[in-house]
C-alpha cells in the first residue's frame, strides 16, 4: 500500500514538475514576445478547450454516457460568472467558483431526470436542453438576450487559464482513479453487472455529470473573461459536437490523448486559415478520413502512446487507469 | 382564436408537419436499419433544394420534374455518402459512425458554402402558380395544400414499397436482424444502399418543397429542420416508419399553434415536447419497451 502511494506521490511530483516547467517555457516565450498576442490567445483558447474536454471525458469516455449538450453548461457558468461578477463586483476568481458551482446544480438538476435514458436518447436529450439553454437565455434581457453580454472585465491571463487546466487534470485524474471513478467505469462497461454488484449506477452517473458540469463552467468563467463579450449562439450544440469530436479521437478514457487532440483540432481551424473558406472544407474531411483509418487500425493516437509508454510517463498510467 | 383561425393554423401545421415526416422517414429508416443518428440528412435535404433550384432556373423544368431530378440526384448523393464515409466504419462503435456523420454534414454545408457562396438565392417564383382557395369560410393557399398532398402522396408510396416490395422486406428483415437476413441470402450491402436512397430521396423532395414555399435557400437551411425532424422521429419512436410519420405530423402542428402563440419559442418548442415525451415514455410515442436481458 505505502509503496503504491509513494509511487502515486512520485508521479504527482513529476507531473506538477513538468507542468511548471511547461508553464515557465511558455511564460518566457510569451514574454519575450515569441508567441505574439494572437497565438497567446489560441494558447488560452486550448487550455479552455482542453478543460472542457476532459470534463466530456468524464462522462463519455469513462462513465459511457453520450452526451450531446456539454457546451449548455460552458453557457451556464460563462453566464453566471460575468453576470455575478458585473452586478455585484464579486472578484475574478470567486465569480469562477461561482460559475462553476451554478453549472454544476443545473448539471445535477438536468442530469437527475434524464440519465434515466440511454445511449441515442441521452445523446438527442442533453442536444435538446443545450438547445432550450441557448434559447432561454435569448429571451432574458437582464443576460442581453440574443444580443449578447457585452463589457466583461478581460481579467483571464494565461496563468489563469493554465492553473484551472492543471487543476482540472489533477481533479479528474484523481477522480477516475479512486473508488468512485471505478464505479463509474463499471457503470460504463455493463451497467447491469454493476447494478447486480451493488453499484448505484443512477447516483454515479449523476455524480459524473454534476462534476462535468461544474469544470465546463469553470472553463465557460474563463471563457467569458477572455472574450469580454459573450453571445448565446456561441454555446450552441455544435460547441458540444466539437468536445466529443475531441474526446473520440483522443482515444477512450485516455488524459494524454485528450489533451493533444483537443490542441491540435483547437489549431487545425487557425493553422488552415491560409486556405480561407476552403479550411471549412478541409476540416471536416479531414475528421472524415482520420475516423476512417482510425477503423483500419492507423492511429495517430497508438504512435503518441508507444512513445509514452517508453518513457513510463503520464501516458501509460492514465492508460492503466482505464 | 376562432374556430376559422384554428382551421387555418391547422393546415398550415399540417402541411409543416408532413414536411418533417418526410425528413423524419430517413432519419428513421436509417436508424433502424444500421442504428445511425445520420446528421447528413438535414444537408441532403439542403442538397435536394439546391439541386431543384438549379434544374428549375437553368433548364426551366416545370415543378413535377424538378421534384423527381432532385429527389433522383439526393438519392445518389445518399448511396455516395453511404458507400464513402458510412460503409468503412459500419462494424465499429455507434460514437465514430456519428462523428463521421457530423464530418459528412460539416462538409456538405462549408462545402455548399464555398461552392455556391453563402448569400440565400431566390427560388423561382414561377415554378408553382400561387393562389388562394377557400374551403368554406377557411382560406387557404395552393402552396401548402400542394405540399401536403406530395408529401402524404410520397408516404404512401414509401408504405407500399416497404410492404408489398422485394426490396421492402429485404429492409424490414435487414433491420430486425442484419445477420439473420444476411443468412436468408438477402444482400444486405444493397438492402442499406437502398434505405439510404430512398430516405435520402424523400428529404430532396421536402427540400424542393419548403425551399418552394420559402422561396429561399441557403447552404445551413437543413439544420433547423433536421433538428425538428430528427425530433419528430424519436417523437414517434425512432426506427419506426409510422411514428416518423405520426410524430413528424404532431410536431408541425404543435409549432404553428406555439409559435401562433409565442414567437420567440419557436427554436425550442421541439425539444420541449421532446424531453417531456421523453420523460414519461422513452421509447416514443408507438415505440415498445424492450426489456433488457442480461
Amino acid at each position: 500500500m505505502s509503496v503504491s502511494l509513494t509511487a502515486s506521490l512520485k508521479k504527482l511530483g513529476i507531473f506538477l514538475a513538468a507542468s511548471v516547467a511547461v508553464f515557465v517555457v511558455f511564460t518566457l516565450l510569451i514574454s519575450t514576445g515569441v508567441i505574439n498576442a494572437y497565438y497567446k490567445r489560441i494558447l488560452m483558447t486550448i487550455c479552455i478547450n482542453i478543460i472542457l474536454a476532459l470534463s466530456t471525458n468524464l462522462i463519455i469516455n469513462f462513465t459511457g454516457q453520450l452526451t450531446l449538450g456539454h457546451s449548455a453548461f460552458m453557457a451556464i457558468g460563462a453566464y453566471a460568472a460575468a453576470a455575478i461578477s458585473l452586478k455585484t463586483g464579486l472578484p475574478f476568481v470567486l465569480s469562477l467558483i461561482f460559475g462553476g458551482l451554478v453549472a454544476g446544480l443545473f448539471g445535477f438538476l438536468i442530469g437527475l431526470p434524464t440519465l434515466r435514458l440511454k445511449g441515442d436518447y441521452l445523446a438527442i436529450t442533453t442536444m435538446g436542453f443545450c438547445q432550450i439553454i441557448v434559447v432561454a437565455i435569448q429571451n432574458i434581457p437582464q443576460l442581453g438576450g440574443a444580443q449578447g453580454l457585452p463589457g466583461i472585465p478581460g481579467k483571464t491571463t494565461f496563468a489563469w487559464v493554465f492553473f484551472c487546466m492543471i487543476l482540472t487534470i489533477l481533479v479528474l485524474h484523481n477522480v477516475v482513479s479512486s473508488k468512485q471513478g471505478r464505479a463509474m467505469i463499471s457503470v460504463r462497461e455493463d451497467e447491469i453487472a454493476a447494478e447486480a454488484m451493488g453499484v448505484n449506477t443512477t447516483r454515479y452517473k449523476v455524480m459524473a455529470f454534476t462534476l462535468g458540469a461544474f469544470f465546463a463552467g469553470l472553463a465557460g468563467g474563463l471563457y467569458a473573461f477572455l472574450m469580454m463579450f459573450i453571445e448565446p449562439t456561441t454555446f450552441n450544440y455544435f460547441k458540444s459536437i466539437d468536445l466529443v469530436i475531441y474526446v473520440v479521437l483522443g482515444g477512450a478514457g485516455n488524459f494524454a490523448g485528450c489533451i493533444a487532440s483537443t490542441s491540435i483540432l483547437t489549431f487545425l481551424p487557425e493553422a488552415l486559415r491560409a486556405f480561407g473558406d476552403l479550411r471549412l472544407v478541409i476540416y471536416p474531411l479531414l475528421l472524415i478520413i482520420i475516423m476512417i483509418l482510425r477503423v483500419k487500425n492507423i492511429r495517430v493516437m497508438r504512435l503518441v502512446k508507444m512513445i509514452g509508454r517508453h518513457k513510463g510517463g503520464k501516458e501509460g498510467d492514465s492508460h492503466a487507469a482505464a | 382564436m376562432s374556430l376559422v383561425e384554428f382551421l387555418q393554423q391547422l393546415i398550415n401545421g399540417l402541411s409543416l408537419g408532413s414536411v418533417y415526416a418526410l425528413i423524419a422517414l430517413g432519419y428513421t429508416m436509417v436508424y433502424g436499419i444500421i442504428g445511425l443518428i445520420n446528421f447528413a440528412h438535414c444537408d441532403v435535404y439542403m442538397v435536394g433544394a439546391y439541386i431543384g433550384y438549379f434544374v428549375a432556373t437553368d433548364l426551366h423544368l416545370p415543378f413535377v420534374p424538378t421534384l423527381l431530378v432532385a429527389m433522383l440526384g439526393t438519392a445518389i448523393a445518399g448511396v455516395l455518402i453511404e458507400r464513402i464515409a458510412y460503409k468503412p466504419l459500419r462494424r465499429s462503435t455507434n460514437i465514430s459512425l456519428l462523428i463521421t456523420a457530423i464530418g459528412v454534414s460539416l462538409l456538405l454545408e462549408n462545402g455548399f458554402n464555398w461552392l455556391f457562396g453563402g448569400n440565400p438565392r431566390t427560388y423561382p417564383h414561377d415554378i408553382l402558380q400561387q393562389s388562394n382557395v377557400e374551403l368554406g369560410p377557411v382560406h387557404s393557399d395552393t402552396l401548402h395544400l400542394i405540399i401536403l398532398g406530395t408529401s402524404l402522396l410520397l408516404m404512401i408510396l414509401l408504405q407500399v414499397v416497404i410492404y408489398r416490395t422485394k426490396i421492402g422486406k429485404a429492409m424490414r428483415a435487414t433491420s430486425t436482424d442484419k445477420d439473420a437476413a444476411e443468412l436468408m441470402g438477402i444482400n444486405v450491402d444493397t438492402t442499406i444502399s437502398a434505405t439510404f436512397a430512398i430516405g435520402s430521396a424523400l428529404a430532396g423532395a421536402a427540400g424542393v418543397l419548403v425551399a418552394i414555399l420559402y422561396s429561399s435557400i441557403d447552404p445551413y437551411m437543413g439544420i433547423q429542420p433536421g433538428i425538428k425532424a430528427f425530433t419528430a422521429a424519436v417523437f414517434g419512436g425512432i426506427g419506426l416508419i409510422p411514428g416518423a410519420f405520426v410524430g413528424g405530423i404532431i410536431l408541425g402542428v404543435i409549432e404553428t399553434f406555439v409559435t401562433a402563440w409565442y414567437s420567440q419559442l419557436s427554436g425550442a418548442i421541439g425539444f420541449i415536447v421532446l424531453i417531456i415525451i421523453l420523460i414519461i415514455k422513452p421509447s416514443g410515442l408507438l415505440g415498445k419497451k424492450v426489456s433488457e436481458k442480461v
